[in-house]
């Protein structure tokens, strides 16, 4: 094999790299880590999504709305407990401050998928796209996991 | 008087009132809330909490608490439309019997919703065997769920849809697990959000 193919077949192959490194997902020096969502079933009730934002740049960011086409609308929502009561309430966007992660994850900040057009099946890789202040919008595949799945990835942390 | 010997009675009266006093603070640690990796124990056998329920299994069956005399039950408050919380609790709850082994296979693990006007005893079925397949949901009226949350002292709330009519609103609830003993008695309160190791842990605290 001569040389200049085979370096030129290996960029072209490491082109593919991001593509292929499947769990996460980033824009200028915003990093969306590891999307997953519950599988549901059938489309009356929401889906939800967990991921991790890490700003990895030294200004401040913030996320700001999300959409997919598999639901009329995405909405922030984060749990907290409020006395014994678990209450839930939609959030108006989400800094991430520079260097900094922040987790959304079971018991706390969340994406929410409202009026889902299409069942989410455990497997099923969903299209989301993340709007932030800075980095624009960020286009992420989120992973479907089994309903009865624990934390994926970052996991949930006590 | 002789000054020494009541200042050696006063001390020793007083080490007698101590240790009486570690003793039963001791042993009341030991037989009282043990603490589980996490903390996930609030309150143990003696907290009036439980009592008479009449519910509907996905079966269409009336259940009431007389047909869990003499097993184990590990419940859990929620509502389906809840995509956070109550599927986080649920699978815990599931992990945590499988923690158990053997142990875990006598407990029975029940959903009860808070929500029966879009949880049907129907589609709860389908919805508690994600999480185990030995999982029950339990449904009923509005005074069926209104008299079995008030026995366990679960409070809820409907919020308020997007548009009137629309059936997307969020409920507000408490968010603990009972485990509920052969006599019907609560055997152990555990919080919400503690993980399945700590479920299980203080679960296995109370077992015999």
């Amino acid at each position: 094999m001569r040389f200049r193919s085979f370096f030129g077949a290996a960029v072209f192959a490491l082109a593919f790299v991001p593509a292929v490194s499947a769990h996460d997902y980033s824009k200028g020096k915003m990093v969306v880590d590891h999307p997953w969502a519950r599988a549901t079933i059938g489309t009356a009730r929401p889906g939800v999504v967990y991921l991790a934002l890490i700003n990895e740049g030294k200004v401040a960011d913030k996320l700001l709305s999300a959409a997919t086409p598999v639901a009329a609308r995405v909405e922030i929502h984060r749990s907290f407990m409020e006395g014994n009561v678990m209450r839930m309430a939609p959030v108006d966007g989400v800094e991430v401050a520079a260097g900094r992660t922040v987790e959304f994850a079971p018991g706390g900040l969340h994406l929410m998928l409202m009026g889902l057009n299409k069942e989410l099946a455990a497997g099923d890789r969903v299209s989301l796209t993340l709007v932030f202040e800075k980095a624009g919008r960020i286009q992420a595949k989120v992973t479907v996991m089994p309903m009865g799945a624990g934390a994926h990835g970052g996991g949930m942390k006590h | 008087m002789n000054l020494r010997k009541v200042l050696i009675f006063a001390i020793a009266a007083l080490a007698a009132v101590l240790l009486a006093f570690a003793l039963v603070k001791g042993v009341r640690l030991f037989t009282g809330t043990t603490s589980a990796p996490g903390g996930a124990v609030v309150a143990t056998a003696g907290a009036a909490i439980g009592g008479p329920l009449t519910l509907t299994d996905s079966g269409g069956k009336r259940v009431t608490d007389a047909d869990f005399r003499g097993r184990y039950v590990l419940i859990y408050f929620g509502y389906t439309f809840c995509p956070d919380v109550c599927p986080t609790e649920l699978q815990a709850m599931g992990r945590a019997l499988d923690l158990l082994g053997p142990a875990g296979e006598k407990i029975v693990p029940v959903f009860i919703s808070v929500d029966p006007a879009r949880d049907t005893p129907e589609t709860l079925g389908k919805y508690v065997r994600a999480f185990h397949p030995r999982m029950i949901g339990l449904s009923g009226s509005d005074d069926d769920i209104a008299r079995a949350a008030k026995a366990f002292r679960v409070y809820y709330r409907l919020g308020r849809p997007s548009a009137p009519g629309a059936k997307d609103y969020l409920v507000d609830h408490t968010s603990f697990i009972y485990l509920m003993g052969p006599d019907g008695k609560l055997a152990v309160l555990l919080r919400g959000g503690a993980g399945a190791e700590a479920i299980a842990q203080g679960i296995r605290s109370v077992l015999p």
